[in-house]
């Protein structure tokens, strides 16, 4: 019986590691927020931008940040849906729920933070910076990202501003957990090859 | 997220109640789009929709080609009139010719009932319909009952009366199918002769006194008399017509409450509605005409996501 479990279970289980623990986790969202106070001031010209779904958590967390540090109390933030500009469209088997597009301003003549989870192939990204025109012509746009997985990029598009470097194969997934959602804040490594 | 269970919109009656859950859903989203600076996304950007109306039409033919250009296909547009339709060509071979330049959806109008029906059989491309004769006109009852969401918050429960010529509207038809879906109550009104003779069949009552239905209902759905469709007199006059069942303001004022007026277009102002009551703050009547592109966008889009990729 003991034989077999050993031998059963390591073909049939997720390899997962936490990566990230809950203390590293804000340390690393308080670093993003004084990287991006560095170069933007007091962000009377600068917007955040959160790429739905899973961006949006990681730009809430740098807004509430940056509020209680700066003075200004109105740093406008919004969330991008990129549904419709993906690159992917009748290429999947199933088709990609649409979220909510919250972005009740022009960014005509700001300095736009992106802001996602995970970059891995670049093509969000490139779809967001899509989407993202269609809101006005912005002066600048710049990439803060949680989890940069190095070496994997399918497109020309590199972070500003990046949380931590992970080096990972294709097989592995990178997953942001966070604590409105899963109840703790962590990131996981898991492997899924048998 | 789930796909539509239909292959091709060809009705109402076609649809399941969570198909049309998934079609408002995503029409919330292209609402937003719509209303951006920048109105046009790119996912339609390898598809070809050709648009066939072999009857005429303003606000569908319109709206359902900016909805196209606004998802960035390419668009054909066909009409009847200026067509080999009148040198005598057959509709199944005006389609497949249309079909021959690589088109992968069409949008069809046409006079005769079932028309959309019979091409979705014999071609292979997602067919749209979007007004087959007297029987049914989708997406008209699609973005109808979006708007009274829209409104209401949900369609669940509402009160809708039908007024005017049941008989000839394909409007009414697909209405009735959505709106009982989506768990509305459903009455019609109008004088007997244009009301169909099995309209109880549908679980649908005829109300034939105008103030009793509006009494009655939260929303009134104005109809036109489609006097093109009529080949035997079914009124005396448009007049008398206009006396009996014609909408004005004092007859909404005398209610006890306030009650939503919708018309699908075109308007005979002075007929079913005077033009105090079509162009009050009770009137939702472009509304409609604005989300009637967001739901056709939706559509092409939950459809064109059907259309298989080249050499797969």
């Amino acid at each position: 019986m003991g034989l077999f479990l050993i031998l059963y279970l390591p073909t049939q289980m997720k390899h997962k590691k936490i990566i990230i623990n809950k203390s590293k986790f804000n340390i690393i969202v308080e670093r993003l927020s004084h990287q991006l106070i560095e170069n933007h001031g007091d962000f009377m010209q600068t917007v955040l931008i959160g790429i739905q779904p899973r961006g949006t958590h990681l730009c809430n967390r740098i807004h509430q940040k940056l509020s209680s540090l700066l003075s200004n109390k109105n740093i406008k933030v919004g969330n991008l849906d990129i549904t419709f500009y993906r690159d992917d469209f009748r290429r999947r088997k199933d088709p990609i729920e649409p979220q909510a597009m919250d972005i009740d301003f022009s960014i005509e003549g700001k300095h736009v933070i992106l802001i996602d989870d995970v970059l891995y192939t670049g093509r969000s990204v490139r779809a967001a910076m899509d989407a993202l025109m269609a809101f006005g012509r912005p002066k600048s746009v710049e990439l803060t990202v949680f989890i940069d997985r190095r070496f994997s990029r399918h497109l020309p598009i590199q972070p500003n501003y990046v949380g931590q470097k992970v080096d990972s194969i294709a097989s592995e997934k990178v997953i942001v957990e966070w604590e409105e959602i899963r109840g703790k804040d962590q990131v996981i490594l898991l492997n899924s090859e048998k | 997220m789930k796909t539509l269970s239909a292959e091709h919109l060809l009705g109402i009656k076609y649809l399941t109640k969570e198909d049309i859950s998934i079609i408002f859903k995503t029409t919330d989203n292209f609402k937003k789009i719509i209303n951006q600076p920048i109105k046009k996304v790119p996912s339609l950007r390898d598809i070809t929709v050709a648009n066939l109306f072999f009857e005429n039409s303003t606000r569908t033919k319109l709206s359902f080609e900016l909805a196209e250009k606004r998802l960035s296909a390419d668009v054909i547009n066909f009409s009847a009139a200026a067509s080999s339709v009148k040198k005598g060509e057959t509709l199944i071979d005006t389609v497949n010719n249309i079909l021959a330049m690589k088109v992968d959806m069409v949008v069809i109008r046409h006079p005769n009932p079932g028309a959309s029906i019979f091409l979705s059989r014999n071609i292979d491309a997602k067919i749209i319909n979007a007004g087959d004769g007297t029987h049914e006109h989708p997406t008209q009852a699609l973005l109808d009952a979006y708007s009274i969401r829209e409104r209401y918050g949900e369609v669940k429960g509402k009160k809708i009366v039908i007024i005017g010529d049941i008989l000839h509207s394909r409007v009414a038809l697909s209405n009735i199918y959505c709106l009982q879906k989506l768990g509305a109550y459903v009455r019609v009104c109008g004088p007997s002769t244009l009301i169909p003779r099995f309209i109880n069949k549908l679980g649908v009552k005829h109300i034939s006194n105008l103030k009793e239905a509006l009494n009655w209902c939260d929303i009134a759905n104005v109809l036109r008399i489609q006097l093109e469709r009529q080949d035997v007199k079914y009124l005396p006059s448009l007049r008398e017509y206009a006396m009996v069942f014609g909408i004005n303001k004092e007859l909404l004022m005398n209610l006890d409450k306030e009650i939503t007026i919708m018309h699908p277009g075109p308007i005979n102002r002075g007929v079913e509605l005077t033009s105090d009551v079509a162009d009050s703050g009770q009137s939702i009547i472009l509304d409609q005409v604005e989300n009637g592109v967001a739901i056709r966008m939706a559509i092409l889009y939950l459809l064109a996501g059907k259309v298989k990729k080249n050499g797969k």
